[in-house]
């Protein structure tokens, strides 16, 4: 049987820049930064006080208020919110009831990197003894499993084929996008909404402040905290929010007419093995080559046809080893090399939800013929320029048509998640 | 119909997806059976009933109701001046 072809043809996205994609898009090209200093972590005795939370609005209110999940965890909250924008961006429309059949061609595969640490250990354990436990309602277990987002979407729009969560760390968004793709190319289902969502809670981001992983000595500078490819780069801000697109066969969209933001071409998922360099949180050099070249072979894209690399790139020493490993796998140098930044100089490291709203970046990247300015960059790493032209990390937004995106995920675990998006 | 009575089935309605069942409403049917809530609901249910009438029900008197009914007699015994 012969694969389908697969498009991107809505978007939704709740994130520290913006919710909404509207919202978003002008402030992922102004180069907004959703970075704040958040000084109520000292009481839990982290050293880095920065973190990057969307603004919970009226709107995401009243999602919670329509489908009873006030006190969910936001991963649950986050992700209706952006599923239901997507849905509604790609021209259907949110049912007011949950009367009528199923769709079995259309599914949802949204993944998660901590799950509902927020809600769990601000909600669920404070009322779990005898007196409290009366106030703990049905809907705790439903709220709370990683599988809540995917399984409410689900109940919101009456999805019929696979709903799931995966989870493979900060590659999680990409991995879901790459995962529900195969499965649309494979012709076993129609459509699916597919990304990421992650909620804010200190007990989340406590692990990474121990590890001393996060910014440091940035405390008094929020803005420019997160330097993806810098030298003053000292490790990431953690952030949360939830990016999900619609992913759909190219035959459907076209036969209902709709408007068809990209192409997904190929991917591929693969692990370092923690040999060969590779570690629980350090990738393997080899391993991310081959991740690389493999999701090119899958897309049937030469190195040469990359113009433009929405990286991990996270703020942290491991930036240099990724800008090694891209032009290793492409082959690619100096001014030869594609252009490249990074969001999460503006929306810090939203872990699972990471490579679902940074796709979404490179979507509207490819929409607009826009690269975007690559935020907190200079002074650039020497190791860096040594590999790759200055002119390649833009300085201000660049005019260009973006044809093939390559966006790249790496994830404690040791796990890779890679992607070619082209413009259509 | 008692304001009591009235203030139960709005709460019922909320966790109640087969419409069709409140046609032939009266107050001797069953939540579970011919209402067709989810049993899993009935604690969010006496959760509510509890806020709007401002009492507290315990779980002997949970497990006794079964009917809409029963509900209207808990908070009546509920409200009964001691």
């Amino acid at each position: 049987m012969n694969k389908q072809r697969v498009v991107i043809t809505g978007m939704g996205v709740v994130s520290p820049i913006g919710n909404g994609i509207k919202a978003f898009e002008k402030a992922l090209f102004s180069g907004k930064s959703g970075i704040k200093a958040m000084p109520e972590l000292e009481e839990y005795g982290f050293r880095t006080l920065l973190g990057a939370v969307p603004e919970k609005d009226e709107h995401l209110l009243a999602i919670q208020a329509k489908y009873r999940t006030q006190n969910g965890s936001d991963m649950l909250n986050y992700a209706l919110a952006a599923a239901l924008d997507a849905w509604e961006n790609a021209g259907f429309t949110v049912p007011d009831d949950f009367n009528g059949p199923a769709d079995p061609d259309t599914g949802a595969i949204i993944g998660t990197g901590m799950g509902a640490v927020d809600s769990i250990g601000g909600y669920v354990v404070p009322q779990s003894n005898p007196k409290g436990k009366r106030r703990l309602r049905s809907t705790v277990v439903e709220q709370n499993m990683p599988n809540a987002p995917a399984a409410h979407v689900s109940q919101a729009l009456g999805l019929g084929n696979r709903i799931s969560a995966v989870s493979s760390a900060c590659a999680t968004g990409t991995e879901a996008i790459i995962t529900a793709a195969e499965r649309i190319a494979d012709g076993r289902a129609v459509r699916m909404l597919a990304g990421g969502s992650e909620a804010y809670s200190p007990w989340s981001w406590i692990g990474f402040d121990v590890m001393r992983v996060l910014a440091q000595n940035k405390n008094d500078d929020p803005k420019h905290a997160s330097c993806p490819l810098s030298s003053d780069a000292s490790g990431f801000v953690p952030g949360a929010g939830a990016g999900i697109m619609l992913l759909e066969s190219l035959e459907s969209a076209k036969k209902r007419g709709a408007k068809i933001l990209a192409e997904y071409k190929g991917g591929f998922i693969n692990s370092g093995g923690m040999r060969a360099g590779g570690s629980m949180t350090a990738p393997s050099a080899p391993s991310v080559i081959a991740c690389i070249k493999s999701a090119l072979h899958e897309a049937g894209i030469s190195p040469d046809e990359v113009d433009y690399i929405n990286g991990h790139l996270s703020s942290t020493m491991a930036d240099v080893l990724e800008i090694e490993n891209l032009s290793k796998a492409l082959n690619r140098y100096g001014p030869d090399f594609p252009f490249i930044n990074s969001l999460k100089a503006q929306t810090g490291h939203c872990i699972g939800a990471g490579g679902g709203i940074e796709s979404i970046a490179s979507v509207l990247q490819i929409k607009n013929a826009m690269v975007t300015k690559a935020v907190n960059s200079r002074p650039l790493h020497p190791h860096i320029t040594e590999i790759v032209d200055e002119s390649r990390v833009p300085l201000k937004n660049l005019k260009h048509t973006v044809n093939t995106v390559l966006k790249t995920s790496f994830g404690f675990g040791d796990v890779n998640a890679c992607m070619l998006l082209k413009r259509l | 119909m008692k304001p009591s009575e009235a203030n139960i089935i709005d709460i019922l309605k909320r966790y109640s997806f087969e419409k069709g069942v409140w046609k032939q409403y009266s107050p001797n049917m069953s939540i579970i059976g011919d209402l067709k809530i989810n049993s899993a609901r009935i604690v969010d249910i006496v959760l509510d009933v509890e806020d709007r009438f401002d009492i507290e029900i315990d779980d002997d008197s949970l497990e006794s109701i079964v009917t809409v009914q029963d509900i209207v007699d808990v908070i009546e015994q509920k409200n009964k001046p001691v």
